[in-house]
């Protein structure tokens, strides 16, 4: 399964190798592995209905870490969405990328990428691989969303959708690790046969909703999604129809079976889920554009079945997988015909569109079917879907379920009144307009759409099938009486309380849509904007980050040298004096020679502090360190003191470059004595307490060091060197000499980039900027 | 016996061009800011620096020494020419881009570290190498050597970098502004 996923990556970063020869093979030879997976995930239905199949890589053993995977009846759902649509949207994208489209190199290896990490993303059977993968998907998101960046609207989307998910994602993250702790593993499947319960996992569950909410686009974190319909439209239909946004919806599928009896999981989602699944409705109802328009309307069925996975029983797990399946199968051909109206029309917007049922009859049936699947119309899979839902809630007696039941029926009857909206919007004669004109699309935009649809019909009349399918998953819940465990997704479980409610919906929704101008009025009235909340959040942020760094980088390097100093006295002081123990053996020199090379240190030490011109405190800090390096050869370290003198000399010379673009005297005029005496005293304590700590700790080590008894064996034979501190250097510790001159290579490049960069070099061989960039940055 | 017609070649405001090949450095500098004296000892001592850091580089498995070591020798080389020759005394010994040298360091030491990995042994593991070569004998190193080579040859390039920059690049700047060194 790992194999599968990184095949999707590889094939990804090829793909520019067929885009070459033309963007629609691109998108066709992206469309083959997501149709290849959907196969290979079918052909092992018999297994995955069963116990599931399973494989497991080994990650970072030595932290127990591991990339584990697991195929079961939930995946396989998630698979037909995310694979299934995955390949027919790209085939779609084929269609719907023009042969200069810009944008379409970059899609189709976005696409195909996404379709791999989200594919990881519903295989993956450890809390971590899950994470990973989770935050995977919202950067390719967040980079198919911006697109090329050069539009504010698209960045501030793209930003938009990643600051939330993101949010949410570390959110997770931590409910994760408390999670993950507490119950002892990480792994999904042996949490969800053993869940824990107690101690932290309330605050862990917690936690991992606010990762599904932000996910899922559940209130109030929704806007994200309405705003991200500036997207390319296939780019819409496959992220915010069928797999992204399922996200948070399939992480709440996958833990329900294990926590759906505490209230601090069900409460949240239900109340959640219901609120999100009316606002959405309702905001769709106001929408003029068509993608927004299906976006809350995405927005609402996303609360819808929130609620189902959350609210625990098996009826309601067996109407969440129908629903999931037949959203991604009504909402994807939905997005694809509005991009073909698009395409032909060159609007989205149902105030300007007329006339097409008769210009697009084959595009105007799709989207009725489709439509009639949303609002819950038999026999398509939406109505099996719906139905079951409310005989789930129905069927289980109490006031909590009748709650659940009431909002879940207005709910439907927005849905209604908005799939309405859709199909009246897009297709119907409009009075006092004139038909749009319109050139018809191609086949690659209208066959991936009767696909789609003729699978919702499809499903929806082989209803046994999808039984068979969310059967396993709902199975994992106890049923409370026969009545319930027999229950079964079918088309016709004759006359009853659901089937009234299903009608209610259907023609509350009709009624509802006719009064469409007195609704359009009040839906606009609201006196609260999840948006502008968005929006106060990240300008506060920035205000406060503004605050803080003006109050913190003064530019003046006393302020920061202070700074430094007052946290080193601070910090270490205290715990020397705390912890450490002043070891009693202290000699005044070891050998005499210390003695007038500390003498000369500590002169030109002072002689510093008295030096007026710049160049003689540099001169003196040097001696200071030939002094040091003097000490190194004393106490029997050349390697040390080589590099100490070849360092110092080196720096030396830096700083007489530097020198000369500076004033020759550090102050014109000196400065005030109570900074003086401040700058002394701070100067003066930071000198004792680096010198105690020194000392304090040469005394703390008490055995013989193990460590360098073994560099001190190992180094003849095993690293060849005679000298053990070479081999400590390209042997022992090569991994630390690697990353330090990578460290090197950074500060050289910062080096040249600050002084170069302002500067347009006209010699060859410096590299550094062009006239424009120049202009660039001086403004 | 008259003296001979005296015809200078050089005339008299440029009596210290150096003449033979072994000073130049390319173009002459301004007469104002060179030392010959520096210039001559420089041309001496360059190559003599280049070898001792070689040395250094090679000796440091078994004495005092080692890739960083010697790379800051062979770099203290340059700067010295660079404060004789200035940049165009530098341009002559060295037309690689420091950038370059820099990422090449990088890259030998990367490579060096994942060599073994190709060989099935872990990350950054050393072996021996040892040749016979005619009239020398039996000679050995390890191959953590090119570890060092890498760190060597990535210390030139920084060292190079910061003469580029805050060598060549401020001389350029105060001369833009009119200002003299």
């Amino acid at each position: 399964m790992l194999a599968l996923v990184v095949a999707h990556l590889v094939v990804a970063l090829l793909l520019p190798l067929a885009s070459a020869r033309g963007h629609r093979l691109a998108f066709l030879v992206a469309a083959v592995l997501p149709a290849v997976t959907l196969l290979w995930a079918l052909a092992q239905v018999g297994t995955v209905l069963g116990a599931g199949v399973t494989e497991s890589v080994a990650w970072a053993p030595t932290l127990g870490l591991e990339l584990s995977f697991r195929l079961d009846a939930l995946a396989l759902a998630m698979i037909v969405l995310v694979s299934g649509l995955g390949a027919v949207i790209l085939v779609y994208s084929a269609g719907y990328f023009g042969p200069t489209s810009e944008e379409a190199t970059r899609s189709a290896a976005l696409v195909l990428t996404f379709a791999g990490v989200m594919l990881g993303l519903v295989l993956a059977d450890d809390l971590l691989t899950l994470y990973v993968f989770w935050e995977l998907t919202s950067i390719t998101s967040y980079l198919l969303v911006g697109q090329r960046g050069d539009k504010r609207e698209s960045r501030r989307a793209a930003l938009q959708a990643l600051l939330v998910t993101v949010l949410g994602g570390l959110s997770m993250l931590l409910g994760f690790v408390l999670l993950g702790e507490a119950a002892g593993t990480y792994r999904i499947s042996e949490i969800l046969a053993d869940p824990p319960r107690g101690g932290m996992v309330p605050v862990a569950l917690l936690l991992i909703l606010l990762g599904a909410f932000t996910k899922s686009a559940q209130l109030p974190f929704h806007p994200w999604l309405p705003a991200a319909m500036v997207a390319p439209t296939p780019v819409s239909a496959y992220l915010h129809a069928a797999s992204m946004v399922k996200a948070g919806v399939y992480l709440v599928a996958r833990l329900s079976p294990g926590f759906a009896d505490l209230a601090v999981w069900w409460v949240p989602i239900v109340v959640v889920g219901l609120g999100t699944m009316l606002v959405g409705g309702w905001r769709a109802l106001a929408e003029t554009d068509l993608k927004r328009v299906l976006a809350f309307g995405t927005v609402s069925q996303l609360g819808f079945l929130m609620v189902l996975f959350g609210a625990g029983g098996r009826i309601a797990a067996l109407a969440g997988i129908g629903m999931l399946l037949a959203h991604g199968l009504f909402k994807a051909p939905l997005f694809m015909i509005v991009g073909a109206i698009d395409h032909a029309t060159g609007t989205r917007d149902l105030r300007r569109l007329s006339g097409l049922r008769r210009s697009m009859p084959g595009l105007a049936i799709a989207g009725v079917l489709a439509a009639a699947s949303m609002a819950g119309l038999p026999p398509l899979l939406g109505f099996i879907g719906k139905e079951t839902a409310f005989e789930a809630f129905i069927a289980e007696e109490g006031a909590r379920s009748w709650a659940i039941a009431i909002g879940l029926l207005v709910g439907s009857v927005l849905t209604a009144a908005y799939s309405a909206r859709f199909v009246w919007g897009a297709f119907a004669d409009k009075a006092g307009k004139d038909a749009t004109p319109v050139h018809a699309p191609g086949p690659l935009l209208t066959a991936p759409v009767w696909l789609c649809v003729l699978g919702g019909l499809a499903l929806g009349l082989v209803a046994p099938v999808v039984d068979a399918l969310a059967g396993p998953y709902a199975d994992q819940y106890v049923p409370v009486d026969a009545e319930q465990a027999d229950y079964d997704l079918a088309l016709w479980h004759g006359l009853g309380l659901p089937l009234l409610f299903s009608a209610i919906a259907l023609g509350g929704g009709l009624a509802l849509h006719v009064q469409r101008r007195r609704v359009k009025k009040l839906a606009h009235r609201s006196p609260l904007s999840a948006q502008n909340g968005y929006e106060n959040t990240v300008a506060g942020l920035e205000r406060v980050a503004v605050g803080v760094t003006g109050r913190l980088q003064v530019g003046s390097l006393p302020a920061y040298l202070a700074t430094i100093l007052a946290v080193v006295v601070l910090f270490l002081a205290p715990a020397t004096i705390v912890g450490g123990t002043w070891p009693g053996d202290q000699v005044f020199y070891h050998e005499i020679a210390q003695v007038p090379l500390g003498i000369a240190v500590v002169v030109a030490a002072v002689a510093v502090v008295r030096a007026r011109r710049r160049f003689t405190a540099v001169l003196l800090v040097g001696v200071i360190g030939y002094g040091v390096g003097g000490l190194f050869v004393v106490d029997g370290a050349p390697d040390l003191a080589l590099a100490q003198f070849l360092v110092e000399t080196l720096s030396l010379v830096a700083f007489v470059f530097v020198l000369r673009r500076l004033p020759s005297h550090f102050t014109e005029q000196a400065s005030p004595r109570r900074s003086q005496v401040f700058k002394a005293a701070l100067a003066a304590v930071g000198g004792t307490v680096v010198a105690g700590v020194a000392v304090v700790l040469s005394g703390a080590r008490v055995g013989p060091a193990s460590a360098s008894d073994d560099f001190v064996a190992l180094a003849p034979e095993g690293a060849g060197a005679d000298n053990i501190v070479a081999a400590i250097i390209v042997d022992f510790r090569a991994l630390d000499t690697v990353g330090e001159i990578g460290v090197l290579f950074v500060a050289a490049a910062g080096v040249a980039s600050l002084v170069l960069a302002t500067r347009y070099d006209r010699g060859r061989g410096s590299g550094s900027g062009t006239p424009s960039h120049e202009k660039d940055v001086l403004g | 016996m008259t003296d001979p017609v005296h015809t200078d070649p050089v005339p008299f405001d440029e009596w210290d061009r150096p003449v033979e090949g072994w000073l130049l450095s390319g173009r002459c500098r301004d007469g104002h800011d060179r030392t010959l004296l520096l210039e001559v000892a420089t041309r001496t001592l360059f190559p003599t620096m280049l070898v001792f850091s070689l040395y250094l580089l090679l000796v440091g498995h078994y004495s005092p020494g080692g890739g960083f070591s010697g790379g800051l020798v062979a770099g203290l080389a340059f700067v010295l020419r660079y404060i004789a020759g200035g940049d165009v005394g530098l341009g002559a010994v060295v037309s690689v881009r420091p950038p370059v040298l820099i990422g090449s360091g990088l890259t030998i030491s990367v490579l060096t570290a994942l060599v073994p990995l190709a060989l099935g042994a872990p990350v950054l593991s050393s072996a021996k190498l040892e040749t016979t070569l005619p009239l020398v004998g039996t000679v050995s190193t390890q191959t953590s050597l090119f570890l060092d080579v890498g760190v060597y040859v990535l210390i030139v390039g920084v060292v190079l970098d910061l003469l580029r920059s805050l060598g060549a690049g401020i001389d350029r700047d105060m001369h833009d502004a009119g200002e003299s060194p």
